[in-house]
């Protein structure tokens, strides 16, 4: 029902903003019968809802549409893409969480010590900054002043070759790293505090159970529901690519693709993109929520 | 925070059966106030804010610099004597940008946090209150466009609409209102069963009346917190659509543009060009997060003692 809504929504905007490609494809001199001719012949004349509903068989067949500024289906861009993006997101995503979870139950077992204050402070400043400042500074530092790494993410379009170039790939996943971990920490740390008061763990302490496993077998298990949520609120991000970080880093991803679709006005892109990227959230959130009902036996799905 | 219990003078109990003295009990806003400026770290987003509002609005009349005139003889110069922030490519005062972008951003931010949450409260008091039917049909309204990606919708906009700060703020905040009805259509179905409201409702009062003298008085923490908090992410936003291009252009000024323009210099090192203005940025909305965070706890604690 909300996929349903969403694709109307964004079909309507979209029609709304840019009508059709005719003007892009045929240039500014292009006479209006020309236009309509064009538009005719390609799709785009009759009512939005006719083009709504053709746009929509075209989807549920797996035809996205078709880019007449790349000349080449929408799905085939997405192709050659979506692995690259996936490669940067995904990695950041799971090195972030191996992270986020030991340091927020470490926040939560010690309390307003100097480590947990440096850690949120550290988590709170690079939460308040925007992404292509801390990309930018960390570039300036790492790759141009101390020259560990490369200030241009791999350009190579092998998944396995770009797997391999640490060298360049490093700068990236670690920014996008800590970005996550600045959300991920808060709620994590939070999560923590409220499972550590809770009174099993007192009991499990009052039992004689040695604090390593407290921490492991009660504490982790539960503190690590809210994550899940996470986890399946930022799936959209894995696969719709991280726009900025792409755009700073020249990495040819889906992010990259969205921007300059976006400069060149390529409609077709910028719908498919828009869609799915709502349609991954809507099934982030679903995942989410299966997962926390299997995860969590006290959760029933109403 | 004008609850029926805020109006009543302060309660002065100095003399209880059991456990002691209790001191003037202060119910309201007051005891908001107090938990507010008693979190040192509240106090310096505060004052942080304020510094930023004075440096951008008042601090070009007494910091005179030419923004239109481009000065070919000076590009690029280092901070030094009559520049203290250098001059960026097209010979025009660095600092001087900074205050007008900082106008610019600040105006869009608040802007749009002010259209959010009016566009927000209504619509979740309206929902709430209504219940039922129009209720879920608003509510589904909101999840589909919640569900749509913030920025990429946003930049869709932004290319088409062009930029001016009345056109950023609608943008930003036509897809920012979301949480605010989400987060007062909660509120009023809790408001919605207490006892003042039947009293308001058994005196004749009409809907709106219920909406604007009630409920929304009584949700107003939840939604001063999430004011300060859309402010922040406004001026993050507004700083993305400036580093991508969509911002602000000449003649005024916005921080991620300006970002943006000082990327070009970066292998030549002109580190003027970038880091003063990120560091504004980073101060502005970290402010805004201080004071949001103090706000949220000194409202629940209020919650959590009535």
């Amino acid at each position: 029902m909300i996929l349903v809504g969403i694709s109307v929504f964004v079909f309507g905007l979209l029609h709304a903003v840019y009508p059709s490609p005719a003007r892009v494809v045929l240039g500014p001199r292009a006479s209006l019968a020309a236009i309509a001719a064009w538009n005719a012949a390609h799709g785009f004349s009759g009512t939005v809802f006719t083009q709504y509903w053709h746009y929509m068989d075209g989807v549920l067949h797996g035809n996205l549409g078709y880019s007449f500024k790349l000349n080449q289906s929408v799905a085939a861009l997405f192709g050659e893409r979506w692995a690259r993006s996936a490669y940067l997101s995904g990695t950041s995503l799971l090195l972030s969480l191996l992270i986020a979870i030991p340091l927020g139950i470490y926040q939560a077992v010690k309390r307003n010590s100097l480590g947990d204050n440096v850690a949120t402070s550290v988590a709170f400043t690079a939460y308040a900054m925007p992404d292509f400042l801390l990309y930018l500074i960390a570039i300036q530092v790492f790759a141009l002043t101390l020259k560990i790494f490369g200030f241009e993410a791999s350009q190579s379009t092998s998944l396995l070759a770009i797997i391999a170039d640490w060298r360049d790939m490093t700068l990236p996943i670690l920014c996008e790293t800590l970005l996550i971990l600045a959300g991920y920490s808060r709620y994590m740390r939070s999560a923590a505090m409220d499972t550590l008061a809770q009174d099993y763990i007192k009991a499990a302490r009052a039992k004689g159970l040695p604090e390593r496993l407290v921490l492991y077998r009660h504490l982790l298990r539960n503190a690590c529901l809210p994550m899940i949520t996470l986890v399946g609120l930022s799936i959209p991000a894995l696969l719709a690519g991280n726009l900025i970080a792409e755009n700073v880093f020249n990495y040819n991803g889906l992010g990259l693709l969205f921007f300059n679709s976006l400069q060149n006005e390529d409609y077709p892109v910028l719908l498919a993109y828009t869609l799915v990227g709502a349609v991954l959230t809507v099934l982030g959130n679903l995942l989410a929520d299966v997962a926390l009902t299997v995860a969590d036996p006290r959760i029933r799905l109403t | 925070m004008t609850d029926a219990i805020g109006s009543l003078p302060p309660l002065d109990i100095t003399r209880a059966p059991e456990g002691g003295e209790i001191g003037p009990v202060q119910a309201g806003w007051r005891l908001a106030l107090r938990e507010f400026s008693s979190n040192r770290l509240a106090v310096i987003g505060l004052a942080v804010l304020a510094f930023f509002v004075l440096f951008c609005f008042c601090g070009p009349l007494v910091y005179h610099a030419n923004l239109v005139t481009a000065n070919l003889n000076a590009t690029n110069a280092p901070p030094g004597a009559g520049h203290p922030l250098g001059t960026d490519n097209e010979g025009i005062d660095v600092l001087g940008e900074i205050m007008k972008g900082g106008q610019a951003s600040l105006e869009i931010g608040f802007l749009s946090a002010i259209l959010a949450i009016v566009l927000g409260a209504l619509w979740g008091a309206i929902s709430g209150l209504a219940g039922g039917f129009l209720d879920s049909v608003m509510m589904r309204v909101v999840d589909v466009l919640l569900s749509i990606p913030f920025l990429f919708v946003v930049l869709i906009v932004a290319v088409r609409f062009g930029a001016t700060v009345l056109s950023l703020s609608v943008i930003i905040g036509a897809f920012t209102w979301l949480v605010p009805a989400r987060l007062v259509r909660g509120e009023v179905l809790t408001l919605k069963v207490r006892d003042f409201v039947s009293a308001a409702r058994t005196a004749g009062s009409g809907h709106w009346r219920l909406i604007n003298r009630h409920l929304l008085p009584n949700a107003l923490s939840v939604i001063i917190v999430n004011v300060t908090f859309n402010v922040a992410d406004a001026i993050l936003a507004v700083s993305y659509l400036g580093f991508l291009g969509f911002g602000l252009h000449f003649p005024s000024y916005d921080w991620g543009d300006m970002v943006s323009d000082g990327t070009t210099y970066m292998l030549d090192g002109y580190w003027w060009l970038i880091y003063p203005v990120g560091f504004c940025i980073v101060a502005t909305v970290m402010a805004c997060n201080l004071i949001g965070d103090a706000l949220r706890d000194a409202l629940d604690v209020r919650l959590r003692r009535r």
